[in-house]
């Protein structure tokens, strides 16, 4: 029953660790264009193309 | 019954072509060339100066200058392909540090370094690009908009994190209870438990317990009430257990309860904010920049909501007037579309009244004002669609009207319970557990989910099929119409003249479009349209130049001066020339005609075509068994013509917007459920009065604005797309209600009994869930199938083509 000790804190950190990720994520407007975001990855606004 | 109103860009260059659905769409469509030779691409905005609303956002941290920001509501970003069509049109320029387009608001960030009046090269930019956009400032919407999504989405996080982690201990607790756990550490992992759970229900159930309270002072019983009782109720008798060192503890059901309802909320909440006209609102709002003259003559641009009677206004081409006044400048064209809905811009001479939300598209104009702000008789109608909007007898949402019959019942059964447990004798603390695990039992988690997953399903769907849905309860209200009312121009036409195919030579028409790319008006362009469309070569001219309400006039290569215009610009006599003219005009139609040098004119007929599929929809939607009946302001005859054309009995001819809310109010007297189609500011009272509208998307900012949903393309066919989907979705939500009170009969009776544990009470409420998201998510292969067949969706089609062309 000790390892109870180390595994619930544990458990608990790494959930606080995704919490606080996704709260940073909230603050940060990464969900404030859900429809947008969803296209962006299909646009071709990178300048380095490759050599032709 | 719209010109160059807002959203021209929806309108296609000719009636079989793609859909052209913002700037970027056009820049996509198949009619549509290079953009910025393409004639029908010619854009008639320009920017207002957005001086008033640049704010200073302290230093650079790389350069130490000053940095500014602006924030636009830009009025026809409708496709994905408008994202890069204006990042990457803005980025490149010198300073640009953000330049950040939100699809799901239709508006643009701007920040950039150096120089304020920057701030104006980037509005003209955009103008150029085709956007329409507006100013506005985020402290001033933020007042109006309430409380933001973050909230909703912070709630759902931190429930999420406690339902996951109390979960996990609840899982241990329950092998325990099989096993050899001891009370002890089963006490400890039930303090554990609370830990996590007590802090999570306090902060991630606020949204309901702020209903809840709202519903209550309301003198209302709402889903919320029933929700918070469950919710504390379960977290305080679990803390209760666990000090006194009790067995169940339902800490695991409380916050997934929470968890699951959360989801429901943000879905509902992002299904009801889906975009209204920004434009429109902040045009409102008051604010568009104004461009004040001073006393010595100077330029100072004001918040459109800060000008008073008697100041002096100057609008440029291109732009929409601020508030009502006379024109104190020379003779220019105003497009009055906003506010009566007329197809062509209308010649103002000086002194003439100017009405605010009009837009100037001839030459700069000086305007004194005497109404602004709420006098304006913009804002006179808008108050009158509010009236309107008033005397809609509210609908009742149907999870609205389920919590009205379940909370009571929720409640009722928990006393019964509780009062049958205290009689036989079983002390209350038994009798309380027992009480409280009905209440969580039956807690609507399910009615919770069931309406807005069903909802996001449809919206998104419907989004991709060009379809917006702006009132959350729009499909409810869809599903149950029994009589369909078309406004005729604009909705079941185009709305936009298109040039008929006659009796003139290619060249002829060549020569014309020569010329009418040079201009805005909306004739010009329906020939430069057809010209593009015919794929013909524009010969090269000179010296042109448009008289505004007369016509355009240059010189071609051999030095012969080639006029194009009305019949007076021409030297053409107006009345007699042809024996048709007389019923030409009867149907509505405008012509032009065009000289070169001593050649006979060329005459053009112009004509309002029905949409391509209006006959075919038409005889859909009767064949569905709905009453059909066409509404319009338009003449007898014009009218009669298209209700015979497309064989639709009912028509009225010569409305005007108070005989239309009232035919529509004398429907609703008779029982009958409206669904109002239109898309003029005569509409307006129409469309908010009826007991649902649609709007094309090329209609007036009003109609858009008063309509529960809008939909883009140049066909009728989304009107049954909307239909069938609402349809669709009804039966979905009320076999989810069915599902959940089958759920309730197994439940219910077992919580009664007192056999309710909380891993039953963990299965149950999760498996009731599932259930009816999983249900709802079939309305996915609904849409699977239709675009299987329909093909692809106009947004993917517009994005391909924009591929293409990069």
């Amino acid at each position: 029953m000790t390892g109870l000790l180390y595994l619930i804190p544990a458990a608990l950190f790494l959930g606080l660790l995704g919490l606080g990720a996704f709260l940073w994520s909230v603050r940060s407007g990464q969900y404030d264009d859900l429809d947008g975001a969803a296209w962006r990855i299909l646009f071709d606004d990178d300048e380095d193309k490759p050599q032709e | 019954m719209a010109g160059i109103g807002p959203g021209q860009f929806h309108k296609p260059a000719a009636p079989d072509s793609a859909a052209l659905c913002c700037p970027a769409g056009a820049l996509a469509g198949s009619t549509a060339g290079d953009h910025g030779t393409d004639p029908a691409a010619v854009i008639p905005a320009t920017a207002s100066d957005p001086d008033a609303f640049i704010r200073e956002t302290g230093p650079d941290p790389e350069t130490g200058g000053q940095c500014f920001a602006l924030d636009l509501a830009v009025e026809n970003i409708d496709c994905a392909a408008c994202i890069p069509h204006i990042e990457h049109a803005l980025k490149p320029i010198p300073g640009v540090i953000q330049a950040r387009v939100n699809l799901s608001t239709r508006r643009l960030a701007l920040i950039w370094r150096g120089e304020r009046s920057l701030g104006k090269t980037l509005t003209t930019r955009l103008a150029m690009l085709g956007y329409r956009a507006v100013p506005y400032s985020p402290e001033r919407l933020r007042e109006i908009e309430g409380r933001k999504d973050r909230d909703l989405l912070r709630a759902m996080a931190v429930s999420g994190f406690a339902a996951a982690n109390v979960m996990l201990i609840s899982v241990a607790v329950w092998s325990g209870a099989v096993s050899d756990m001891g009370p002890a550490t089963r006490d400890f992992l039930h303090w554990i438990s609370a830990l996590i759970a007590l802090p999570a229900v306090a902060f991630a159930g606020m949204p309901f317990y702020r209903g809840a309270y709202e519903g209550l002072k309301a003198g209302r019983m709402t889903m919320d009430l029933p929700i918070s009782l469950a919710v504390i109720l379960a977290a305080g008798m679990s803390l209760f257990e666990t000090a006194s060192g009790g067995e169940h503890a339902y800490f695991d059901a409380s916050v997934t309860l929470l968890f699951f309802l959360n989801i429901g909320r943000y879905l509902d909440r992002r299904a009801r904010e889906n975009a209204r006209s920004a434009a429109t609102q902040m045009m409102l709002l008051g604010a568009v920049a104004a461009q004040v003259e001073e006393e010595d003559g100077t330029l100072r641009a004001l918040p459109a909501r800060d000008l008073k009677p008697g100041m002096i206004v100057h609008v440029a081409a291109g732009e929409r007037v601020p508030a009502d006044g006379v024109l104190i400048s020379g003779e220019t064209l105003f497009d009055t579309s906003m506010i009566d809905g007329e197809t062509l811009p209308k010649k103002a001479g000086r002194g003439e009244r100017i009405y605010a939300g009009t837009m100037n598209t001839g030459i700069p104009a000086r305007i004194r004002i005497d109404a602004a702000g709420e006098d304006t008789l913009l804002a006179e109608i808008v108050r009158l669609i509010e009236k309107a909007e008033q005397g809609r007898t509210r609908y009742v949402r149907l999870a609205e009207r389920a919590a009205g019959y379940y909370a009571p019942a929720v409640h009722i059964l928990a006393a019964l319970c509780f009062g049958a447990w205290l009689m036989m004798d079983a002390g209350w603390q038994v009798a309380l557990l027992n009480a409280i695990a009905v209440l969580i039992v039956t807690c609507p988690c399910a009615l919770g989910l069931a309406v807005p997953a069903v909802q996001v399903v449809a919206s998104g769907g419907l989004m991709r099929a060009g379809i917006l849905l702006k009132a959350s309860d729009a499909l409810e209200r869809i599903a149950i119409a029994d009589t369909i009312v078309f406004d005729k121009t604009g909705t079941l036409t185009l709305g936009q003249p298109q040039l008929r195919p006659g009796p003139y030579a290619p060249e002829d028409l060549a020569l014309a479009a020569a010329l009418a790319r040079e201009s805005r008006h909306p004739l010009s362009r329906a020939i430069a349209a057809a010209a593009a469309h015919m794929e013909l070569r524009l010969p090269h001219l000179h010296d042109i130049e448009e008289r505004p309400g007369y016509g355009i006039r240059g010189r071609n290569d051999a030095g012969q001066e080639i006029r194009l215009g009305n019949a007076r610009w021409c030297g053409v006599e107006e009345s007699g020339d042809t024996p048709e003219t007389d019923e030409d005009e009867q149907a509505g139609m405008a012509q032009i005609w065009l000289t070169r040098g001593g050649n006979a004119p060329v005459r053009f007929v112009l004509d309002d075509l029905p949409r391509a599929d209006a006959a075919q929809t038409i005889a859909r939607l009767k064949q569905m068994g709905y009453r059909l009946a066409i509404l319009s302001g338009d003449r007898e005859s014009a009218v009669a013509r298209l209700a015979r054309t497309l064989g639709i009995d009912d028509y009225r001819a010569d409305q005007r917007p108070a005989d239309k809310a009232a035919y529509l109010e004398e429907l609703a007297r008779n029982g009958h459920k409206v669904l109002m189609v239109g898309d003029g500011l005569n509409d307006g009272p129409a469309l908010a009065g009826a007991f649902v509208s649609l709007s094309p998307a090329g209609g007036t900012d009003i109609a858009r604005a008063a309509a529960d949903a809008v939909f883009s393309g140049p066909s009728l066919q989304p009107v049954i797309t909307i239909i069938e989907t609402a349809k669709r979705a009804r039966r979905l939500i009320l076999q989810n209600f069915a599902l959940s009170i089958a759920y309730n009969f197994i439940a219910v009776p077992l919580a009664f009994a007192g056999l309710v544990t909380p891993l039953i009470a963990a299965i149950a409420m999760s498996g009731s869930s599932l259930a009816v998201t999983l249900n709802a998510m079939r309305l996915k292969l609904f849409f699977h199938n239709r675009g299987r067949t329909a093909g692809g969706s106009s947004r993917e089609k517009a994005f391909t083509a924009e591929k293409a062309a990069t």
